[in-house]
């Protein structure tokens, strides 16, 4: 766990937001934050029809931090992803083992209010998937299950919500219209715009650019860049140039003997320029996976 | 499916007959319609010019001996029994697929499915006998006499289920997985997710069931037949018998004579026309598109 | 666990569901129940060879098993040519936006819900009377293949379009006639999927009274010829139930008959759909 060693000095205003909000790349040799604990994965395995499909995973993800989950495919990470908002339980052939911490609090365990974490918890899948109503009415079905505001207070959820991703301007003139009539660059930020909407705490992406077109999926990139601090973030992606750009911490599955494993983690300029695993390296520059 | 048009390939002759010879065999399908409808317009030509179709409505009763020839008490007694066969086939039948899709466990899903199936494939004449030796006498003890309103509303019920829950099935596979899976990452609960995505997502197929069991409903005549009672009256609660447009023609035809027979044909042609109505928004639905996939 | 209002309605939506599988299944048992209770003790290899006695009430259905059989099969020898030759037509030789390809498809569909008692009045009206045939054999099995025909087409068309566009690319390539390609490569390899559409055209067939009421007869006895008036086992359990007095035990066997027959064929067809598509898809 490389991001226990010295952190510099950072000043009031940096330390009262989660990270530094201007953050260089990774070629600053500063780690981006002072690390707050938020999710803790402790000897997590997954199996599907009693075969391992991921194994022994040990992370620590940090509050307001963006970690990027990356690796070849089949190796597990976006089950792992789904197992953090118990999305497994609808795959009945899954079995996750071990132990999945929410401030603490076990996710796993059959007790959690499951309707409570998945709204603390949003998701944005790779496909972009509007509901085939209204606009409004995707905001609206969410807003009402979970009862949380007045039917008053949700006009302005809605324009918060869709200002926070840029698309107030485009769509505030039809949020009545179908929603899948807009583009897949915009269908995605109304994706992520209908989990902001309930103030979740976590944010899950399952390489929610890599259906879009390139200028679509740059939009996006900078929207969720602009999300550190205010969320925890955890992404999924194939995309080594991307999570160069946009992680603040890197953790690299690979799949041994055909079970995904943990094989390295830790802060992005560490696993970009120094990674301790032969493999890391190896995948780092291209020449695996 | 087409690679090639009909002019490009070859030109050999056997192809030709053998094109020809198709074409003469869907012509002969093709003309069915048309023949059935001709034929069914000439037998009723007679009572059409004769005795007019006004009249079908404004007589005092069917008394086809005393040429009059009034039809609406067994149109309400078709419109009743379909109507309120469709009011508790349709949730059943909806609901039915829910609970193969949500809440079986896979094998008894399949089961259930499969008893659907079968259910569906049993001769409308057995139902009928059935009705008529078990469901009958226990309305009977319930309120007299027993062959029913109810009765008829009961079977045919039973007999529209099959319809409405195969192809609401078939509908609610159709919903792609990721509306179920983005609803459940946004916390809606197992009902919520049914109820405000699954099923509004999938009405067109839904619709299209219903109308397909109300013409169905329509037309039923062997166990309406069996259940009903075949009085001709309009039914002022559910336990008056009532004998609607098809158990009227089936009751009749053994022995009608020329205007009478020519009666009944007319009857037989407005049920077409009745059915063929509902059949048609039916198909019209089917192939709309349900919704726009994203691009 | 969840909040109260939400266990609340997710209790009463399971509660919903659950009853009504048990409401639709209950009748189901309970008609299947009822006609094995009451249809197996009568039922027996001399019911099913001897002739109908005492107006049904006694002996067997021997006659009725056989004019079935041959309202059933003219039904099918007329339906299957024209219904196949539609198919491959639609399939084989017009697009789907040409016109005569919407119109042909569009009447079938109609047709297909047109109610069975008209198609009655119809068999009776073109069969019986002018073209002559009177109450036969013939005339109802006519008057089936025209019920038939539309979803027979339908069926086979199916199967049609679901062989491989490699074969036929592969067959064009070669230059293989059209003709030739149908007969050799299409006919074969949609074989399991016209078996099975013609397997359901008969149980439908064979499920059938209304369009049979009055086009192939009542009478019992065994037929002499097609032009012999005849009757199908449906035919015979709704005179038994519903004009017979004490008729209803042989009604019953009856039914046990004629819902078996249609169950075996129902699994025969389920059984070679999946027996042989599967293959098929695998080579494709």
């Amino acid at each position: 766990m490389d991001h226990t060693q010295s952190t510099p000095e950072l000043t009031q205003a940096q330390e009262k937001s989660f990270c530094v909000q201007s953050w260089r790349p990774y070629q600053s040799a500063q780690p981006c934050c002072k690390p707050i604990s938020h999710i803790r994965a402790e000897d997590l395995s997954i199996a599907y029809h009693e075969r391992l499909a991921l194994q022994h995973v040990n992370l620590e993800i940090n509050k307001g931090c963006i970690t990027a989950l990356v690796g070849p495919s089949g190796c597990g990470k976006t089950s792992f992803l789904m197992s953090i908002n118990r999305l497994t339980d609808l795959i009945p052939s899954c079995q996750v083992t071990g132990q999945l911490l929410l401030h603490e609090s076990n996710i796993l365990a059959p007790t959690t209010n499951l309707l409570h974490l998945r709204r603390t918890i949003g998701m944005i899948f790779q496909k972009p998937t509007v509901f085939p109503f209204s606009i409004r009415r995707n905001f609206e079905i969410p807003l009402r299950e979970h009862g949380l505001q007045a039917q008053s207070a949700w006009a302005s959820t809605i324009e918060t919500a869709l200002r926070h991703v840029g698309l107030w301007h485009e769509v505030k003139d039809r949020l009545d219209q179908p929603a899948q009539a807009l583009s897949g660059g915009q269908q995605q930020r109304l994706c992520l715009a209908r989990a902001l909407a309930l103030s979740p705490e976590v944010l899950l992406l399952d390489e929610p650019c890599s259906a879009l077109d390139p200028i679509s999926s740059g939009i996006v990139e900078d929207l969720i860049v602009s999300l550190r601090g205010q969320y925890t973030v955890v992404i999924v992606t194939h995309n080594l140039a991307q999570a160069r750009r946009i992680a603040d911490h890197v953790a690299l599955f690979w799949s041994v003997n055909g079970i995904g494993q943990l094989l390295e983690h830790g802060p992005a300029q560490k696993i970009f320029e120094a990674p301790q695993h032969e493999l890391t390296a190896a995948y780092i520059s291209g020449s695996r996976g | 499916m087409i690679l090639f048009s009909n002019n490009t390939s070859s030109r050999s002759n056997t192809d030709r007959y053998f094109s020809w010879g198709l074409r003469v065999l869907s012509l002969l399908a093709a003309s069915l319609l048309v023949l059935v409808l001709g034929f069914i317009l000439r037998e009723s030509w007679m009572a059409l010019t004769q005795v007019g179709l006004s009249r079908f409505f404004t007589d005092s009763g069917w008394f086809p001996t005393e040429h009059s020839y009034e039809i609406t008490p067994m149109i309400s007694g078709t419109l009743l029994a379909a109507w309120g066969s469709i009011l508790l086939a349709a949730p059943l039948g909806i609901l039915s697929a829910v609970f193969c899709h949500f809440y079986a466990p896979p094998i008894l899903g399949l089961w259930y499915r499969r008893m659907i199936e079968l259910l569906a494939g049993i001769p409308s004449v057995v139902f009928g006998f059935w009705g008529l030796v078990v469901l009958v006498p226990l309305i009977a003890a319930w309120q007299p006499p027993g062959p029913s309103l109810l009765g008829g509303i009961l079977i045919l019920t039973l007999m529209i289920i099959p319809t409405i829950m195969l192809i609401a099935h078939s509908s609610i596979s159709q919903v792609p997985t990721t509306y179920i899976n983005n609803a459940t990452a946004l916390g809606l609960s197992r009902w919520a997710v049914i109820w405000r995505i699954v099923l509004p997502a999938s009405r067109v197929g839904l619709l299209t069931g219903i109308f397909l069991g109300l013409a169905r409903a329509m037309g039923e005549t062997m166990a309406i037949l069996m259940v009903c009672g075949n009085v001709i009256q309009y039914p002022s609660h559910i336990f008056d018998p009532i004998r609607t447009l098809t158990a009227n023609i089936a009751l009749e035809m053994a022995y009608a004579l020329d205007q009478h027979r020519s009666a009944l044909f007319i009857s037989g042609l407005l049920l077409m026309v009745l059915v063929i109505i509902f059949v048609s928004i039916a198909e019209v639905l089917r192939h709309k598109t349900p919704y726009v996939v994203a691009k | 666990m969840l909040s109260l209002s939400n266990t609340i309605r997710e209790t009463g939506a399971t509660l919903m569901v659950w009853t009504t599988a048990a409401l639709i299944t209950i009748p189901f048992l309970w008609l299947i129940g009822d006609l094995l209770w009451h249809g197996w003790p009568y039922l027996s290899l001399n019911f099913l060879l001897s002739a109908p006695q005492n107006a049904g009430r006694e002996g067997g259905i021997e006659p009725i098993l056989v004019s079935t059989g041959l309202i059933v099969g003219i039904c099918m020898v007329v339906a299957l040519p024209i219904g196949l030759g539609t198919a491959l037509f639609l399939s084989e030789y017009t697009r789907n936006d040409q016109v005569s390809g919407r119109l042909i498809r569009g009447s079938l569909d109609v047709l297909a819900g047109v109610p069975s008692i008209v198609f009655g009045l119809f068999g009776n009206a073109f069969f019986c009377q002018a073209l002559d045939l009177g109450f036969s054999i013939l005339s109802g099995g006519l008057t089936l293949a025209c019920m038939v025909l539309p979803i027979l087409i339908r069926t086979l068309e199916e199967s049609f379009r679901t062989i491989a566009l490699d074969q036929r690319l592969a067959a064009a390539a070669l230059g293989i006639s059209k003709m030739a390609t149908i007969q050799h490569i299409l006919l074969p390899a949609a074989i399991p999927g016209l078996l099975v559409g013609c397997i359901l055209g008969v149980g439908r067939a064979m499920a059938e009274t209304a369009a049979l009421i009055f086009t192939s007869g009542y009478v019992d006895r065994m037929p002499t010829s097609l032009m012999d008036s005849g009757r199908a086992l449906s035919l015979h359990i709704y005179d038994l139930s519903m004009n017979v007095a004490g008729g209803n035990p042989n009604a019953y066997a009856t039914a046990l008959v004629l819902v078996g027959l249609l169950i075996s064929i129902n699994i025969v067809a389920s059984w070679i759909a999946e027996q042989w598509t599967i293959p098929n898809q695998l080579q494709n």
